[in-house]
């Protein structure tokens, strides 16, 4: 295959993965788009492997072997995997694309057949330099998301004093190291400024996950997303290919909307969940002194109870939160709504946007439990609906439903939009205790007279309820 | 002078209801007049002479009597000739009178010069609410009507477990939601039955609901408000649907209760002989159009029957079967009428033409029929939307997806910002990088373009999905690897670590094609489990 036609093939591989991604503006033509990404994807390595740049003869044995090897090993994860540990599964293979993008980067540097003169090797020496940063923090920082998510490392966000000043040293020494990287003579003198940038872009990635606490989580999985992509598009330019460029940059600028969204539904700044430590970001102290505590009586309830009310009620909306997802309990959330709407009670599901530990975890879930995905409704759609609603069910959500959020404006989420299920007519809450949320704000809602709580495991809790509606 | 008020006993065989109550008696005095009642008018309602003359009213032996010294006359049922021949010339009497289906009396009355306020004909505007005795009686008769079902049903309303067994709710169906119907839905829901409604006036439908009932409508575009906030001739094409609907539902309730009136038209045959043969043996049709024919073919006006094992409520007096509310009501209406009628509090009554209420009530001004009156200005029901044209999307939702693309503009100055370092770092690139870096360049920038255009458009559904196939896709890092694993070497070129790089490219192979397979092995499985 000549040089041409590999380049047309690129271009064709370009627009398949933009098509995909086109794709999955809604649930109807989602598998056509991971198809056209599927289909892109073996058009871009066929054109590779049989283009003018691999010698077929002393590379195919190896190029086989290592798509054979890894392969196996990703169909296997991906056949295994529970849905609720999509978030995990996601964030470790984002190490790989890191790593991988090291490997890339270090190859080319120490690869002599390719010279460059002037400002061209100065420039494919920044890329290099910038392609390995990237790849790193992504690898190092996927790996402790990965950790967080599936409960290795403890989820609360680690602050080392004056960790601002420690970013910034870094960043600093980085930038230093780089200047000496570029003007290293030789390959040998510049493996060292290379080498240490490497540890402490990993050490960088470490240290910005750890500072960061569960809730926040779906911001880093997709700011890692967006990474990934970044590091891709790095290595497209260290190699002067357009395809690594365009999908790079697809999947840098996707992961930057997405994080971008994720903020939003949370109220807060990019930049401040950065940096880490919910609460902490701006000085001001967690209000756990400040503001109004909410006082009163907490109502409790027995699962029986609970679906006495949901059979004499004829409109219900489902919030489930990362409780759902931990306790496993979307099957029997199913189960139960299946059950109501047979009867004839209108069931629908609110979705918030940061609900979960990744960007669009409870749909994932719901979809598995084979919840139809025309009643699982966003925050905006069905926020106006509450007053109209019987009885709401909060599974394992805190945060996403504190009403301080809107009434409070001292409360540290003051300002985040929140579903309105205390505006419904009555409201039951199934948590494991009266701890407060990630946030570590008191949640008033507790204390309504139309609330009830439901103490107890969702999925023991679930199950109960679930006996009780079938008798 | 003041006037003196005359309220008759009701002659009308099975008519239990009078025209006055001891309470509205007081407040009449009050007003100013003098109030004389039939001896024995109030015995069926259970208000007895004696409760009349502690109230204040004098007791007339018989009608003769009474009318020979009545300014005024309150009745129910509109007067018998006898009775209005005994009326003397000039009397203003004050009763229900159908004018268009008693032209007769109508002439007699004209002829005894009497002046005629005719309660039936009280315009539907919202100030004559508080006089509108059609709506009082409906509601009553609404509320009977399922009380005369669930006498005749032999069933309990509410669904029940009981150590017995287990009962089932009783199913009601409601046909015309005017002030009868609803009365009649608040009453089933109340004994606990499932209550279903029709109505042909699609914006009753909110009315259905909040009255704990269902609204069931025919799927067929038609306006179905006349005038004056009352129902109006359907088309053809319509009242086929509305057969199919209520066929439908005849076969699964238990009870069906049909108030459907068109004013000035016999009532419409809604339920025919083959829906009654369909619903089940012990089911009853209560039919309160029955005095107007009835809206069940089979219904026998004013009597119980038994057919096809369905029993057919067919009664004409339900309001005079719960007497004593109903004399209640209709005299505290007449009481809002007289206040209209007596502005000064004097005990005496102008019957101004100015005043629409009044105008529309008076079908007899002084030996002189005005009826009808001139078209009501105001139409009780609201304007309707279009049901084609669905109610302007309220608060314009934000694009389709909920987070907003791109939400509001920026404002200028950070547009302006933007656009200011955007060209700096242009112009630095320009100006230093060479060729080679800026076509890379170009094509970097329009990339991260358009995906910022087609990630806006993904669903938040699919957030998930998104980022796995952006995992899978950015797994693209391999053709980087692929292209150092073997590369077409130069002539000449013999320091290259060929061991190292080889060994880098193909780890790196690796671990991206277990991204590359597990990522879109995994999108896909997710994506199957999307349905509908």
């Amino acid at each position: 295959m000549s040089e041409n036609l590999a380049t047309v093939a690129y271009l064709g591989a370009a627009i398949l993965f933009i098509m995909s991604l086109g794709g999955l503006s809604n649930p109807e033509t989602s598998r056509r788009g991971n198809l056209y990404g599927i289909v892109g994807m073996t058009l871009a390595v066929l054109a590779t492997v049989l283009g003018p740049r691999v010698d077929l003869g002393a590379g195919l044995p190896w190029i086989v072997g290592a798509l054979a090897v890894g392969g196996a090993i990703g169909l296997y994860a991906a056949r295994t995997v529970q849905m609720t540990q999509m978030p995990e599964l996601v964030a470790l293979m984002h190490s790989l694309v890191g790593l991988a993008a090291c490997f890339v980067g270090f190859a080319s540097y120490v690869d002599t057949s390719i010279a460059y003169e002037g400002a061209e090797k100065a420039i494919h020496e920044v890329e290099i330099y910038i392609g390995i940063l990237i790849g790193a923090v992504t690898f190092s920082g996927s790996v402790i998301a990965f950790g967080k998510l599936s409960g290795k490392i403890s989820g609360k966000p680690l602050l080392l004093p004056a960790r601002h000043w420690l970013n910034l040293s870094a960043l600093l020494v980085v930038i230093w190291f780089g200047v000496q990287f570029v003007a290293a003579p030789s390959i040998e003198a510049g493996m060292t400024p290379l080498l240490v940038m490497t540890v402490i872009a990993l050490l960088f990635g470490i240290h910005m996950v750890v500072a960061i606490g569960g809730a926040d989580m779906p911001v880093v999985v997709s700011m890692l997303n967006s990474y990934s992509g970044w590091a891709a598009a790095a290595t497209g330019f260290m190699l002067a290919n357009d395809l690594l460029i365009v999908t790079g940059a697809l999947v840098g600028s996707s992961g930057a909307i997405l994080s971008y969204i994720m903020c939003r539904a949370m109220n807060r700044n990019f930049v401040s969940v950065i940096a880490g430590g919910f609460g902490t970001g701006g000085g001001t102290t967690p209000a756990a002194t400040g503001g109004a505590q909410p006082a009163g009586e907490v109502t409790s309830v027995s699962a029986s109870e609970t679906a006495e009310m949901l059979r004499s009620s004829k409109n219900v909306v489902i919030v489930p939160g990362y409780g759902m997802a931990v306790a496993q309990a979307q099957h029997t959330v199913y189960e139960i709504t299946k059950l109501l709407r047979e009867k004839g009670v209108n069931v629908r599901f609110a979705i918030h946007p940061v609900a979960g530990r990744m960007p669009g975890h409870m749909n994932v879930l719901l979809a598995e439990a084979k919840v139809p995905y025309d009643i699982v409704l966003e925050m905006d759609e069905i926020n106006d609906d509450f007053p109209d609603t019987d009885v709401s069910i909060v599974i394992g959500a805190n945060d996403i439903v504190n009403p301080a959020a809107e009434d409070d404006p001292t409360s540290p989420i003051a300002g985040m939009p929140v579903l309105q299920v205390w505006k419904s007519k009555a409201s039951i809450v199934m948590k494991r205790s009266m701890a407060s949320g990630y946030a570590g704000v008191d949640n008033p809602l507790f204390f309504k007279d139309n609330n009830r709580m439901l103490f107890g495991d969702a999925k023991k809790m679930l199950d109960e309820v679930l006996v009780a509606l079938k008798s | 002078m003041p006037l003196t008020i005359g309220v008759l006993r009701e002659t009308f065989a099975g008519e239990k209801r009078v025209a006055a109550a001891p309470e509205v008696v007081e407040k009449l005095i009050k007003l100013g007049f003098g109030v004389c009642i039939e001896s024995g008018a109030g015995d069926a309602a259970n208000f007895s002479d004696s409760a009349f003359i502690s109230a204040g009213a004098k007791i007339a032996a018989g009608a003769g009597e009474l009318l020979a010294t009545s300014d005024i006359v309150f009745k129910v049922r509109a007067p018998s000739s006898q009775e209005v021949a005994a009326m003397r010339p000039g009397t203003t009497l004050i009763s229900f009178i159908w004018p268009a289906q008693n032209p007769e009396l109508m002439k007699q009355m004209a002829e005894r010069r009497l002046t005629v306020l005719a309660m039936d004909s009280v315009p539907r505007i919202s100030r004559a609410q508080k006089m509108d005795a059609l709506s009082s009686m409906a509601n009553i008769a609404g509320y009977r009507a399922v009380i005369e079902a669930a006498h005749h049903f032999g069933r309990f309303f509410t669904g029940q477990i009981t150590a017995a067994g287990k009962v089932p709710p009783a199913k009601v169906f409601v046909i015309g939601a005017g002030v009868a119907g609803l009365a009649a839905l608040g009453a089933a829901v109340g004994l606990g039955a499932i209550v279903r409604a029709n109505d042909t006036r699609p914006e009753v439908g909110d009315q259905v609901k909040s009255m704990g009932a269902e609204f069931v409508p025919v799927d067929y575009q038609e306006e179905g408000t006349g005038v004056g906030g009352y129902a109006k001739v359907m088309s053809e094409g319509f009242q086929r649907a509305q057969r199919e609907v209520f066929a439908k539902q005849a076969k699964d309730v238990d009870i069906i209760i049909t108030t459907a009136l068109i004013p000035g038209k016999p009532a419409p045959k809604l339920i025919t002989a083959d829906m009654v043969r369909s619903m089940r043996p012990g089911s009853v049709i209560v039919d309160l159009a029955s005095e107007q024919g009835g809206n069940c073919e089979l219904t026998v006006p004013g009597e119980v029957v038994v057919r096809e094992g369905v029993t057919i409520i067919g009664y004409t007096d339900l309001p005079s079967r719960l007497s004593k509310q109903a004399s209640t009501l209709y005299a505290t209406n007449l009481l809002r009428l007289t206040e209209e009628l007596c502005k000064t509090k004097d005990g005496n009554i102008n019957v101004n033409f100015e005043d629409e209420a009044i105008r529309g009530a008076t079908v007899i001004k002084e030996g002189e029929v005005t009826w009808p009156p001139p078209p009501p200005r105001l139409s009780a029901a609201p304007p309707q939307t279009k049901p084609a044209a669905p109610a302007a999307p309220a608060p314009a939702k934000k694009s389709s997806h909920g987070h907003g693309a791109g939400g509001e503009p920026m404002s200028g100055k950070t547009l302006a910002g933007v656009f200011a370092v955007g060209a700096v770092l242009f112009w630095l690139v320009g100006a230093y990088a060479p060729a080679s870096f800026l076509g890379h360049f170009t094509v970097f920038v329009l990339a991260c373009f358009i995906g910022y255009m087609v990630i806006w458009n993904v669903t938040p559904s699919l957030h998930t999905p998104l980022m796995s196939v952006t995992n899978a896709i950015s797994s693209i890092i391999a053709v980087g690897a692929l292209v150092q694993v073997a590369p077409p070497l130069r002539e000449g070129a013999t320091d290259r670590p060929d061991a190292l790089i080889l060994g880098l490219a193909v780890a790196a192979l690796a671990l991206t094609a277990i991204n590359m397979f597990g990522g879109f092995a995994v999108t896909r499985r997710m994506l199957a489990m999307f349905r509908k």
